[in-house]
């Protein structure tokens, strides 16, 4: 037997807590409790594996990474491993001390996120009174520091016409990198969807100013667009089971971080197997892995290879079967779910916010 | 901000910007490079002209250690080297 090639990378999700409720979050609707998160020893073995394994960079991740209060000894344990340090945070629990232990334990880069460029704008997301001022005290200090530093932007209907302020603030910031990334609707997301799906209009506008932006130089943008409005559906983690692995709070091991709405199969925990058994035979790994699982139209299509039948998680979310085609494809037979979806979102509901 | 580009010289002397590191992946036996929430492969003589690299020696240092260890003529050397070495400079991999 063959085994599938090694993963790349790590998203390591530390814990779900977070002193944010953004209703798109990427968590899933049923958040992991503390008392179930894995202790620091089974995280610094999961790394281990992960290394051993093949995988390059990990991302540590949450809900918040840094309410974990073991998280410099596990950036200092990814560093001995030679494994690329990512930290994905809201910046709204960073202080000088602890981003100084941070640095000295060989932390590569950092992911700081933004709710929006006005006040009102990221309380009205994030919900928690005072976090802009935080997240760019915090952005100061990272600058300071000489830690990369990437923006992250999720954009969405009510602040996706802020984008050139978006890149203004990461120019004065000194950030390297920015992130503009269409809201995904999974999850807290899909809950949201009609009040949060950006028309047809404003996402062109939204594409137009980061072609305008990518023009100037200087910063290095990268665009996630909102696949409603695409006519083929994105590589999702660039096929499952074939760069990309998730570890939950709790140890579960999952092909992208939505994987839980999948039926009928069992997720594999890292305190019963090991990562490397998981990721190579696991029914949930092998099960839309590759071209041999596909129906049509994808069987046949030339495009097979490129994006992978798309995403598995979308196809469950709107078909009620995660091995149709995505629906997002324009061959789809379920493709008028999402121009349906298009439609409604003109529509303006109430947000739903995550919380504990 | 427009900075106007910069030229990588025989006098220039380079390391890896914060952030990006050289390192020889195992698993697959392949030279990479580590970035900001990405990983490339690179091949040929790319990871002999960067593991040269240490801020230290200039780039006319790291030609001239080539042209000696792989017995070629340097001119062939310095035209593979400053092309590499630019591109990276101007993708901020590296710096001065």
């Amino acid at each position: 037997m063959t085994l599938p090639s090694p993963p790349m990378s790590l998203l390591a999700e530390l814990t779900h807590r977070c002193p944010l409720s953004c209703p798109y979050c990427s968590n899933p609707l049923e958040l992991e409790r503390k008392a179930a998160e894995l202790d620091t020893a089974t995280w610094t073995s999961v790394l281990e594996q992960a290394a051993e394994l093949g995988v390059l960079q990990v991302h540590f991740s949450g809900g918040e990474p840094m309410a974990r209060p073991d998280l410099v000894e596990l950036v200092a344990v990814a560093r001995r491993l030679n494994l690329y340090s990512n930290l994905i945070t809201s910046g709204v629990l960073l202080d000088e001390a602890k981003l100084e232990a941070l640095d000295k334990a060989g932390l590569d880069h950092i992911q700081l996120s933004f709710q929006d460029v006005t006040e009102a704008g990221a309380e009205r997301i994030g919900g928690l009174k005072g976090a802009q001022a935080r997240k760019i005290a915090a952005a100061r200090l990272i600058r300071a520091s000489g830690i990369p530093m990437t923006l992250n932007f999720v954009v969405h209907r009510e602040n996706v016409a802020r984008i050139p302020e978006m890149f203004a603030l990461a120019r004065e910031l000194g950030a390297g990198r920015v992130e503009i990334a269409h809201t995904q609707y999974y999850g807290w997301g899909l809950k949201n969807r009609d009040a949060l799906l950006p028309s047809r209009d404003q996402l062109e506008e939204s594409t137009r100013a980061v072609e305008a932006e990518r023009a100037k130089g200087g910063l290095s943008v990268d665009y996630v667009t909102p696949d409603y409005h695409a006519d083929r559906p994105k590589p999702c983690m660039g096929g499952w089971g074939q760069r990309f692995v998730n570890v939950t709070p709790s140890g579960r091991v999952l092909p992208c971080h939505a994987a839980e709405i999948i039926p009928d199969v069992a997720f594999p925990n890292v305190k019963d197997v090991t990562l490397s058994e998981i990721w190579n035979i696991s029914p949930l790994f092998n099960m839309f892995r590759g071209t041999d699982w596909m129906p049509e139209p994808c069987r046949s299509c030339e495009r097979k290879e490129r994006d992978w039948g798309g995403c598995r998680c979308q196809a469950m979310a709107l078909t009620g079967n995660a091995a149709n085609t995505d629906p997002v494809c324009s061959l789809s037979p379920y493709h008028d779910r999402v121009e349906q979806a298009v439609t409604e979102a003109s529509e303006r509901p109430e947000l739903l916010y995550r919380h504990f | 901000m427009t900075e106007s580009p910069r030229i990588v010289t025989e006098e220039t002397v380079l390391s890896f910007a914060r952030g990006h590191r050289l390192q020889h992946d195992r698993v697959r036996d392949v030279w990479i490079v580590q970035a900001p929430e990405k990983a490339f492969v690179i091949e040929g003589a790319a990871p002999h002209i960067l593991r040269l690299l240490d801020g230290k020696r200039s780039v006319g240092e790291i030609i001239q250690q080539l042209a000696i260890e792989f017995s070629a003529p340097r001119e062939v050397i310095a035209k593979d080297v400053l092309a590499l070495l630019s591109e990276l400079t101007e993708k901020n991999v590296l710096h001065t």
